[in-house]
C-alpha cells in the first residue's frame, strides 16, 4: 500500500530524513516511535507532503510522487486525497460544527451532495461515538471528543491510508484511552495506519510492525514482541529505558 | 457673556436655520454621504482581500505589486488622491477617464479604502494558525478552497474591529468628496453657510449627524462582532 523510497529532507542545513525507506501493507498498523527530534513526525508529514522531501520516491497505492523531479501542484493534492490525517492539536475548524468539519471534505473537495455528506458524516460521528455532539461546536467538546471528529473527518474524505500525528500527546491522561480505543477499532476493521505515538502500550497491542527512529533513521523495526521486548540495537534499548522509568 | 451666548444659540432665528437645514442635510446624508461610504467600502475590501492574498501569495510579482500599491496610496494624502483622480484625469483629454464627480470619489475612496485594509486583512489572515492551513490540505482542499472555506471566515472575525474603525474613518472622510464637487453631506452644509453665515451653527449640526451615524454604526459593529463570536469560547 506504501512504499517510500530513499526520503531524504532537510530544513535548512539540519538533515530531518536521511535515506528513509519504508513499506506498508494493505490492513497493516504501523507504530512509530522515537525521542522527540528523531523525524518521526516530519516522516508522516512526508507521506501527505505537508512536507516535501528533496529526495526519494512515495508510492500509495497506484500513485507515486518522485520528489527527484519537479511536482505539480495537482500531483500534490491528487496525492494527498489518499491519506487522512489526524493532527497532535487536532486542528478542527472552529467555525463550523462537528458535523460540518466532518462534512466539509466530501462537499468541497470531492463534489458530494449535502444531503448523502451529511448522512455519512452521521454514521462516522456514531462510530467515534459522538451522535449526542453532531451540531455543536469544536470549542464545547474536550479534547478527547475533538480528537475522535477529528478521526472522522480526516475518515469521511474515504482515505486508503489513514496518518495519525501524535494523537493523544496533548490530551488529559483520562482522555487518551477514549481516542485509542477509536483507533483501535479502525485498526481491526483492516485499516491501513501509520501511527506516530508515546503510547507503548497502544504499540504493543495494535501494531503489526514497530518502527523506532532516531536522529532521521529508522534504528530498528520488527514486531512489537521483538522490538519491545528483545531490542537488538543499543539505541533502542536506551529510549525504551528511559520511557519505562 | 455666558447667558448671552446661550440665548443667542438657541433664539428663534438659530433653531429656524437648524430646522430649514437639517432636511438638505439629510438628503446629503441619503444620497451621497451613505452611498459614496457604502460603495466605496466594499469595492474597497473586494481590493484589499485581493491585495491581501498577492501579499502572502508567495509569487514574487504578485506580492511586489501589493507592495507598490500600498506604499503609494498609504504614503500620500487621501485629499490628494482624489484630486489626482477627478481633476488630474479629467484633464488629460481622454473620455473614459473623465469621471463624474460622484465616481471619481468613489474610484479615489475605494483605492484608499483597499490599501489600509488590504494590511488588516493581511494580518488577520496571518493571525489564523497554520495548523488549519495543515487541516484542510490534508483532506485535500486546494490553496484557493482553504482560503475561501477555513482562513477567511475565521478571518474575518479577527478583522471586524479594526475594519469598523475603517468604515467609520471612511463615513468622515467622505466630506473631502466636497471639494471635488460631490453634494454631500458637508458640501451641503457650506452651501448653507454661505446663505445664513451661521457657520458655528451649520457646522456643529452636520458634526451631529456624523456623530450619530457612527454612533449607529458602531453598535451594528457591537451585534457583528457577538454574531461571529458564536464559535469561540467566552
Amino acid at each position: 500500500m506504501i512504499s517510500m523510497k530513499k526520503i531524504t529532507k532537510q530544513f535548512g542545513d539540519l538533515v530531518v530524513l536521511k535515506d528513509i525507506n519504508l513499506e506498508v501493507e494493505k490492513g497493516k498498523v504501523v507504530v512509530i516511535i522515537g525521542p522527540s527530534g528523531s523525524g518521526k513526525t516530519t516522516l508522516l508529514r512526508c507521506l501527505n507532503i505537508l512536507e516535501q522531501p528533496e529526495e526519494g520516491s512515495i508510492s500509495i497505492d497506484q500513485q507515486t510522487v518522485d520528489f527527484t523531479k519537479r511536482i505539480t501542484k495537482k500531483e500534490v493534492l491528487s496525492f494527498r486525497k489518499q491519506t487522512g490525517m489526524v493532527f497532535q492539536t487536532y486542528n478542527l475548524f472552529p467555525h463550523f460544527t462537528a458535523i460540518e468539519n466532518v462534512m466539509e471534505g466530501p462537499v468541497t473537495v470531492q463534489g458530494v451532495n449535502k444531503k448523502a455528506a451529511r448522512k455519512k458524516a452521521e454514521e462516522l460521528l456514531k462510530k467515534v461515538g459522538l451522535s449526542e455532539k453532531v451540531n455543536v461546536y469544536p470549542h464545547q467538546l474536550s479534547g478527547g471528543q475533538q480528537q475522535r471528529v477529528g478521526i472522522a473527518r480526516a475518515m469521511a474524505i474515504d482515505p486508503k491510508v489513514m496518518l495519525f500525528d501524535e494523537p493523544t500527546s496533548a490530551l488529559d491522561p483520562e482522555l487518551v484511552g477514549e481516542v485509542l480505543l477509536v483507533m483501535k477499532q479502525l485498526a481491526e476493521e483492516g485499516r491501513t495506519m501509520v501511527v506516530v505515538t508515546h503510547e507503548m502500550k497502544f504499540a504493543r497491542s495494535v501494531a503489526d510492525e514497530v518502527i523506532f527512529m532516531d536522529q532521521g533513521r529508522i534504528i530498528e523495526r520488527g514486531k512489537p514482541d521483538e522490538v519491545f521486548s528483545k531490542p537488538k540495537e543499543q539505541r533502542t534499548k536506551e529510549f525504551l529505558n528511559l520511557i519505562n522509568q | 457673556m455666558k447667558m448671552y451666548l446661550y440665548s443667542s444659540f438657541l433664539s428663534a432665528e438659530n433653531i429656524e436655520i437648524l430646522q430649514d437645514s437639517f432636511l438638505p442635510l439629510l438628503k446629503g446624508v441619503l444620497s451621497y454621504t451613505i452611498p459614496l461610504t457604502l460603495i466605496s467600502f466594499i469595492i474597497g475590501i473586494l481590493i484589499a482581500v485581493v491585495t491581501a492574498v498577492f501579499r502572502i501569495s508567495g509569487i514574487k510579482v504578485l506580492s511586489a505589486a501589493a507592495r507598490v500599491y500600498v506604499s503609494i496610496i498609504r504614503g500620500t494624502p487621501l485629499l490628494v488622491q482624489l484630486f489626482i483622480v477627478f481633476f488630474g484625469l479629467g484633464n488629460l483629454g481622454i473620455d473614459a477617464l473623465k469621471f463624474e464627480p460622484f465616481t471619481g470619489a468613489v474610484i479615489a475612496f475605494s483605492l484608499n479604502t483597499g490599501a489600509y485594509a488590504s494590511e488588516i486583512i493581511r494580518a488577520s489572515i496571518l493571525s489564523i494558525d497554520k495548523g488549519q492551513w495543515e487541516a484542510s490540505s490534508s483532506i485535500g482542499m486546494s490553496y484557493l478552497q482553504s482560503l475561501k472555506r477555513v482562513i477567511l471566515p475565521q478571518a474575518a472575525r479577527v478583522s471586524i474591529p479594526p475594519l469598523s474603525n475603517s468604515f467609520i474613518g471612511l463615513v468622515k472622510e467622505t466630506s473631502l468628496a466636497s471639494t471635488i464637487l460631490v453634494s454631500e453631506m458637508f458640501r451641503k452644509a457650506q452651501e448653507i453657510v454661505a446663505t445664513t453665515y451661521t457657520p458655528l451653527l451649520v457646522y456643529v449640526e452636520a458634526a451631529a449627524i456624523y456623530w450619530v451615524i457612527c454612533f449607529v454604526l458602531s453598535i451594528i459593529q457591537e451585534r457583528i462582532e457577538i454574531r461571529l463570536n458564536r464559535y469561540v469560547k467566552t
